[in-house]
């Protein structure tokens, strides 16, 4: 096994994991953490494809892909945490 | 680094949506100056194309495969033409339309980002930048079905954001492994890859993420009460131009790589099929206008599969014109309808379809629009719609699979029965106690609908010049 295969491999068992939790899921903070946890495992993979036997340099290109993927994902995640916290105040104002 | 059309379009919206959510009190100007002038810079580009065809920048003198490179060719321009065109008039109908302060506060921003991504998606020519795209994109409409803060509208959005996010996603992984098989990732280098087994799978998990951004049946279930509980403008956004980003892509990814496999050809053409049968029952069981107008969108965008699939892999090289044909009907006629369907909500005071014929109220130019818009999505000469179902049914004759022409017939059927409900509550006066009073003069609101969906109907006279207009540049196979 070398490190690529181990790392590439755990990163599509990582998106599988997120998949499924995104799909099957019924809490709406579960489900976006399970949307995290898919971005991880894509991460994982581009990672992978930057990774080359040790003497060479790693390939950049693959982790500015990584970088913007990251920030695109941490605003998602903000804007869905604050529809999920609006949505729950004005849940609990019916309910009042 | 010169400033050329093909730039502007792209940064005009980008920075006057900065500006829009800088300065809320003026949003509505910038918005409005923004969005005529990404309209003339995609003017330039268009007189570019036509001249030269297919034009490229690469942005800021970098070459792909690692620099960024922006390239308009017919199908791009005409794409960009509709989002524009459809665009002005959507946002002239929302001076009118959001009259809450907040609303209109929030819209521009959050449209004029939407329309950055969308140009994005339409002159990007690698596979990253079209991820970012659609993510800016997912982010922007989330906020536009968001905007009328009701709960419904929330759940909705909530619900479309999962679908939206997770479709990127695994678009992502679809990217990581195309990079990690050929180590570039711009069209030009999925031109000359070999069709191997795994570009095939990275190619599946992208247009699997794809296909739940547009909402084809069964990946459609967010759509409905999404594009239902925005406010009329951001419907009509949502229905006529958002999901057709990733149709878009869809229509390239696979003219770049042909899919491997008749069997997958007919396999999107079924998935069309039910998305035609099951939302045109559905249409027919929707208790409200706007819900009926959505789940009209779900029916319309398979119909566009099944123009995709009409005749089987050899036909994929022209079978992308007919779908194209039928995004673009699509586009112009659902935002004439969208905002048509809301004008009538806002005059009648609601728009549950089984008492239209009670309501004292005619709106009687927004149901006119309503018709003209139903004339294109049914498919009636002379409407554009009515050249893409054409174009879709002389395809699937010529290559002898008339299945596809029997759907499109039940189809189309199914469309006429469930808009003459619409009809019916319109025309009939007998149930309403009481004189009738009819809208009295025009509001503002109603020009831009009528505009459009006079538009969606007299495009369809000038079908052949745009026929051969998305041709410009897009030769299969041969680009870039």
């Amino acid at each position: 096994m070398t490190p690529d295969l181990i790392y590439g491999l755990t990163g599509i068992a990582v998106f599988a994991i997120g998949l499924t939790g995104a799909l099957c899921a019924q809490d709406r903070l579960r489900r976006v953490l399970a949307l995290k946890l898919c971005s991880l495992g894509a991460g994982f993979l581009l990672v992978v494809a930057a990774w080359r036997e040790p003497p060479a340099a790693p390939d950049p290109v693959p982790h500015a892909l990584v970088i913007t993927g990251i920030v695109v994902m941490i605003s998602a995640t903000a804007v869905a945490l604050a529809l999920i916290r609006r949505l729950q105040s004005l849940e609990a104002e019916d309910d009042d | 680094m010169t400033i050329d059309a093909m730039t502007l379009t792209l940064f005009l919206p980008l920075f006057g949506a900065m500006a829009a959510f800088v300065f809320p009190r003026v949003a509505t100007g910038i918005g409005l100056v923004t969005v005529v002038a990404t309209c003339g810079a995609v003017w330039l580009l268009a007189l570019e194309v036509l001249k030269a065809g297919a034009v490229v920048t690469p942005l800021g003198g970098w070459e792909a495969p690692l620099g960024i490179a922006l390239r308009a060719d017919g199908l791009s321009l005409a794409m960009l033409a509709m989002t524009s065109g459809v665009g002005l008039l959507v946002s002239l109908g929302a001076l009118d339309a959001l009259r809450d302060l907040r609303q209109r506060q929030y819209f521009w921003p959050l449209w004029l980002l939407l329309l950055t991504g969308m140009n994005g998606v339409y002159l990007g020519t690698d596979i990253f930048n079209l991820y970012v795209m659609i993510e800016v994109i997912a982010l922007a409409a989330v906020g536009l079905t968001v905007l009328s803060g009701t709960k419904e509208a929330l759940r909705a959005g909530l619900e479309y954001m999962y679908a939206s996010i997770l479709g990127a996603l695994l678009f992502l992984m679809g990217v990581g492994f195309v990079y990690l098989h050929l180590g570039r990732l711009d069209f030009a280098g999925l031109l000359e890859a070999e069709p191997s087994g795994a570009l095939s799978a990275a190619l599946a998990l992208m247009l699997v993420g794809l296909l739940l951004k547009t909402a084809l049946f069964p990946l459609h279930f967010w759509l409905p009460a999404a594009h239902a509980n925005a406010t009329a403008p951001a419907s009509a956004l949502l229905s006529g131009l958002v999901v057709k980003a990733a149709l878009y892509i869809f229509l390239r990814l696979t003219t770049y790589v042909p899919l491997p496999d008749e069997i997958l050809v007919a396999l999107i053409g079924a998935l069309g099929a039910g998305a035609v049968l099951w939302g045109g029952v559905q249409a027919l069981r929707a208790e409200r206008l706007k819900l009926l107008v959505a789940w009209s969108t779900v029916v319309q965008i398979g119909l566009i599969f099944i123009a995709f699939a009409r005749a089987g892999q050899v036909g994929l090289t022209e079978s992308w014109k007919a779908a194209a044909l039928l995004i673009l009907a699509h586009g112009v006629a659902k935002a004439a309808m969208f905002l048509a369907a809301g004008r009538i909500k806002d005059e009648v005071g609601h728009d549950i379809i089984r008492d239209l014929d009670r309501a004292e109220v005619r709106p009687t130019l927004a149901q006119f629009t309503f018709a003209l818009a139903a004339i294109s999505i049914i498919g009636l000469p002379p409407s554009l719609g009515f050249i893409g179902k054409w174009s879709l049914m002389e395809g699937a004759m010529a290559a002898g699979y008339w299945h596809w022409v029997a759907i499109t017939m039940i189809g189309t059927l199914l469309s006429v029965a469930y808009f003459s409900r619409v009809f019916a509550g319109f025309l009939r006066f007998d149930r309403v106690r009481g004189p009738v009073g009819e809208h009295q003069g025009w509001a503002l609101a109603d020009v831009a609908p009528l505009t459009l969906a006079i538009a969606s109907i007299s495009l369809g006279l000038m079908a052949a010049p745009i026929l051969s207009f998305i041709e410009l540049g897009y030769a299969l196979g041969v680009t870039p």
